[in-house]
Parts: C-alpha cells; sequence; structure tokens
C-alpha cells in the first residue's frame, strides 16, 4: 500500500474535514514564528500545463497554530504532519522546539524551499541541523527541484539528521496577461506546480534516491494511481497531491482505487 | 466534498451570454448567490459559476465566455457532460424586508435564481451594450439602464440592495448603501478552501472570499481595488 499524503499549502483540514479523513496523514500549510497574511492578490493563475502561485506562507503563526488549530486537526484522526517555516535557522528551531512538545504531531515536514519568500541566509544543512536539535520527531526535509546540487543537499540534511526527503516544491515561473503583457500575479514571479511539474519530481526523486537511504515522499503534478506508481518506481515511498485536489477533492480515493487496479497489471515498484 | 458528473440538456444563446443547462439529477442548488466550480474542458482547474436558475429538472448557469475557461464551457453541447462541485460558499441573506436586485452585465447571472426565491421583486439592471441587455430576458420586469446611463443614476431609495456586478458598481453601491449584500469575485483555484488563492481584504485583512463569500455585506470590503468583479 502507497501511502497517499496532502501537499502543504493545497488542503486546509478544517474547512475540508472528510477530504483529510481520506488520506493516510494530513500535511499542514507551512507554520511560521509569527502570522503572515501572504502576498496581495491575485495570487494565483492557471498556466497551459499547470498552475502558479504566490501565496506567500500565509498562516496564523505558530502559537495560534498550537493553541487553535493544533487541537481541532487531531480530532480528525488521522496523523498530522506539520511544515514547519521561517527566516532563519533560528526561526525553524524555534517552531520545532515548540512542535516537539506536542502529542498530537506525528512528523515535522521542514519547508526549505517556499519560491514565494525571502529564502534565509542559512543552507539546508544548517536548518535541518538545527532543527534536529529542537526535536526528537522525525524530520522530513522538503528541498527545491532548482537547486543546483540537488542529490549533494539531499545527502547533506541526511548527514546532519534529516530522517526524510519531500521532493519537491514547486519551481519559478511567470505568467503574463494576455492583453497587457503585465504579471498576472501582484506579487510578479510565482511557483509552478502541476503536471507541468511532474518529470521535474521523477527527476528529483530518481536522483536522491540514489544518493542517500531515506524515504521519499514524491510530489509533483501527481494526479492518478499511474503517477503515484511511477513516483515510487523512481525511489518515492509515499506520494502527496496538491494542485490536483484543487480539481477534484476526491483524489486520494481515486488513487487509490486505480492503484489497486494496475497492482499485478505492470512491474512492482518494490514496496 | 464530492465532485459529480451531470450532463448537458439545452445550452442557448442569451445575448452575448450562453445558458448552459445541466441535468440535475439530484444535485443540491443550495442559496442564491452560492456557486460551483465547473469543469473547464481541457483545462486544469474548474471555473466558479453562481447558480442562476434551478428547476426540478434543470440547474443552469450563465457563462460570459471570457477567456480559457469559460470559452470551452460555452461551446459545450446538449450530450456532453463535465464534472462539477458545490453548492460552495455563502449567499444571499435572504432574511430582507424591501429587496432590490442590481446587477450589472454578467453580473445578472445569480439574480434569476434570487428572484425566484423572494418572489420576484424589483430589479435594475445595467449593460453596456443593448446586445448584452438582452440577457435582462432572464429577469422579466426588471428595469434596465444602458451605458452611459448608470444603475446608481436610476437607484430608488429606502430598499434592501442585494447585487452583483462589476467592482466600480459595487464600490458606487457601497458608498449608498453600506448594508447592500455584494456578491463579489476572486481567481479561485478550488472553490473550497484549500488554495488560499481567492484572498480578499475583507474587515482588514486578507481572507478567501470563497469561504466568508461570495456574498458579503458591502461595508466589510475594505481592501482596494485588486478585487475582481462580474464585468
Ligand atoms: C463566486 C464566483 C461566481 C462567478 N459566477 C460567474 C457566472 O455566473 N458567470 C460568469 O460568466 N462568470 C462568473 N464568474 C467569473 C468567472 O469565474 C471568470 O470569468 C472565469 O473564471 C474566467 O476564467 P477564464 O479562464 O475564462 O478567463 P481568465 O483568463 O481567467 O480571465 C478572463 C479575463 O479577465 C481578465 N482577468 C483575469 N484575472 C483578472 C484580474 N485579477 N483582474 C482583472 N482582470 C483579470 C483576463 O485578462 C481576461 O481578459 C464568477 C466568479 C466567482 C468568483
Ligand atoms: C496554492 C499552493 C500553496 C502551497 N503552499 C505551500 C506551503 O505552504 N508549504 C510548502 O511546503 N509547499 C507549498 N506548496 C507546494 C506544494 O506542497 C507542492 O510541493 C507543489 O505544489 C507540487 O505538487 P503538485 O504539483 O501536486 O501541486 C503550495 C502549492 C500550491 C499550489
Ligand atoms: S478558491 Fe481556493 S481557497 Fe478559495
Amino acid at each position: 500500500m502507497i501511502p497517499v499524503l496532502n501537499a502543504s499549502g493545497c488542503l486546509d483540514a478544517l474547512t475540508a474535514p472528510d477530504v483529510a479523513r481520506t488520506l493516510d496523514a494530513y500535511v499542514t500549510k507551512t507554520v511560521t514564528p509569527l502570522p503572515r497574511e501572504g502576498n496581495p492578490p491575485p495570487r494565483i493563475a492557471e498556466t497551459d500545463v499547470g498552475m502558479l502561485n504566490s501565496i506567500g506562507l500565509a498562516n496564523p503563526g505558530i502559537d495560534a497554530f498550537l493553541g487553535e488549530h493544533l487541537p481541532r486537526l487531531a480530532g480528525l484522526g488521522i496523523p498530522i504532519w506539520v511544515s514547519a517555516g521561517g527566516f532563519s535557522a533560528a526561526d525553524y528551531a524555534h517552531v520545532c522546539s515548540l512542535l516537539d512538545t506536542r502529542a498530537e504531531v506525528d512528523t515535522i515536514e521542514l519547508n526549505l524551499s517556499c519560491p514565494n519568500v525571502d529564502a534565509p541566509e542559512e543552507d539546508a544543512l544548517a536548518i535541518v541541523a538545527a532543527a534536529r536539535a529542537a526535536t526528537v520527531k522525525p524530520l522530513y526535509a522538503k528541498l527545491s527541484p532548482a537547486l543546483p546540487n540537488l542529490p549533494g543537499t539531499a545527502a547533506a540534511v541526511a548527514a546532519a539528521g534529516a530522517d526524510g526527503l519531500t521532493l519537491v516544491n514547486t519551481l519559478r515561473g511567470l505568467a503574463l496577461d494576455p492583453a497587457t503583457l503585465r504579471p498576472r500575479l501582484a506579487a510578479g514571479i510565482g511557483g509552478l506546480s502541476g503536471p507541468a511539474l511532474r518529470p521535474v519530481a521523477l527527476a528529483a526523486v530518481y536522483a536522491c534516491a540514489r544518493a542517500v537511504d531515506l524515504p521519499i515522499v514524491g510530489v509533483g503534478g501527481v494526479a492518478c494511481g499511474r503517477d503515484a506508481l511511477e513516483l515510487v518506481a523512481a525511489g518515492a515511498s509515499a506520494v502527496a497531491v496538491g494542485t490536483a485536489l484543487f480539481a477534484d477533492p476526491g483524489v486520494p480515493g481515486r488513487i487509490r482505487a486505480e492503484l489497486a487496479v494496475l497492482r499485478g497489471r505492470v512491474p512492482d515498484p518494490g514496496v | 466534498m464530492r465532485r459529480e458528473r451531470r450532463r448537458v440538456e439545452r445550452a442557448d444563446d442569451v445575448g452575448p451570454y450562453r445558458l448552459l443547462r445541466l441535468e440535475r439529477d439530484g444535485l443540491d442548488a443550495g442559496e442564491p448567490g452560492q456557486f460551483f466550480m465547473l469543469e473547464a474542458p481541457g483545462r486544469l482547474l474548474p471555473r466558479p459559476l453562481s447558480v442562476c436558475l434551478a428547476t426540478p429538472a434543470e440547474l443552469a448557469f450563465l457563462i460570459d465566455p471570457v477567456g480559457p475557461g469559460t470559452r470551452p464551457l460555452a461551446a459545450l453541447a446538449p450530450g456532453d457532460a463535465i464534472h462539477l462541485l458545490g453548492p460552495l460558499g455563502r449567499g444571499f441573506r435572504l432574511d430582507v424586508e424591501r429587496p432590490l436586485l442590481v446587477g450589472g452585465g454578467i453580473g445578472i447571472a445569480p439574480l434569476p435564481y434570487l428572484s425566484a426565491r423572494l418572489g420576484g421583486p424589483p430589479a435594475l439592471l445595467g449593460f453596456r451594450t443593448a446586445g448584452h441587455a438582452e440577457a435582462a430576458a432572464l429577469l422579466p420586469g426588471a428595469e434596465v439602464v444602458i451605458d452611459p446611463v448608470l444603475v446608481t443614476d436610476a437607484l430608488p431609495s429606502g430598499h434592501d440592495v442585494l447585487a452583483c456586478g462589476p467592482e466600480p458598481m459595487l464600490r458606487a453601491l457601497t458608498a449608498i448603501y453600506p448594508d447592500a449584500q455584494l456578491a463579489w469575485e476572486a481567481p479561485m483555484a478550488c472553490g473550497y478552501g484549500a488554495c488560499y488563492g481567492c484572498a480578499v481584504e475583507l474587515d482588514g485583512r486578507l481572507q478567501r472570499l470563497c469561504i466568508e463569500g461570495p456574498v458579503v455585506a458591502a461595508r466589510r470590503v475594505t481592501g482596494a481595488s485588486t478585487m475582481r468583479a462580474g464585468r
């Protein structure tokens, strides 16, 4: 059985609890130390084979998250993965140390790759090391496919104490209004997700699975059972669905049903 | 939260717009002002459309074919089938004493269903051209004005205004009727609170229009002109 998760930022379990309950684990939108409204609108735009978003990590901040959101998320009855973000290694360590004390949290995913906010000064290795020192919870490092040496970074975060990888986050993209030739997003550039990202995710998972011995959550353009199976064949041990949830909240169940049909008809990818 | 699939029963031209009539087959039409996300053939993301008419047999949507999503929707033919998700969002409150429906352009879309539920209250519609004004046939008895006359030029006083239309119209109505119920637009990827793409400034902070609206009290809208409203 291939676990099916949601991609961070692509489902609000509190407004759609029935959808969250169809997942093997629920991943929260990235939580930062302080509340954030996110970028000004418009902040989504469809492109030919994907979509751009410049949400900009809108979230209630770690204190409100722990006080108001987490207790309600725990009521869903599925494992809760919290995506942690920040603007310095100390931010990540702060968020992780608070999450560490909460039994409702199953796993922490470090968002080291948001294309819509300024990146922290420190590199992924320093952030993972700081987070590792702050928590004993399982730590997944979510990396950008745009890193110049992705397998090298994967090996470095593994050495710094990551327990798993989430691959991939979005790639930077730009869409222009056909009439004005000005950016369609208020922020200008956004993160590209959806079908356009699927070969990128496959390549990232394939390369990292050969570089490190860590479980990998494959993310990027997954919309059907065959997409999930391909990521697993490339080296993932679980998959997460993002953009496909927007068009069809029933996609996790459909992926499972399609995987059941595929089983036995294609070579076992070895999970 | 489940997507359904429905057949197109009929599709009719209404002025420059297209009335897409889907078999209802048990679908909950929701309250007037609520919307559905309709699969846009060939596109990645569905598009939000207001319920225009609800009969026991049909659910109808009025479409202004303005872009890559609405054009293939307007080109659907009887027998085609599409997925749809809904009803979504918060619609109009119907507990009003002296309702007046106000529509501008494609903003007429939610008004026929609203009118039916309120027992045919007075209505005022504004259009850019006489061609666009052919859509007024969907709301028999409505008073119609055409540019350069604006709905605000013809607006009576002492009513509970329920309106949908372009942003300048909604802003002008807000100044006159701060308690009006206004149906707004924002780009939406999901329609059910998942993407945070539809953020608009309400009560001084960015909130999801698909959850808080699309119908909101005029005075709650505090944002500048980043919000988009029915053309
Ligand atoms: C709740 C809700 C209910 C709606 N109900 C209806 C309805 O009943 N009938 C109907 O016809 N439409 C309705 N709309 C609008 C409709 O959803 C959009 O027109 C549609 O999504 C446009 O998609 P598209 O791909 O065809 O065009 P797009 O390419 O998305 O846009 C069409 C045009 O609008 C311009 N545009 C796009 N984004 C912006 C922006 N942020 N600011 C200014 N201009 C922009 C584009 O340049 C283009 O010219 C509703 C919208 C919402 C949110
Ligand atoms: C609207 C939107 C919001 C997102 N927000 C986050 C986020 O808060 N944190 C994060 O790590 N990734 C975020 N992502 C990236 C997704 O988790 C995922 O990595 C990416 O979209 C690729 O998967 P997909 O093609 O299935 O959407 C977001 C993506 C979208 C489309
Ligand atoms: S349209 Fe996705 S959150 Fe409102």
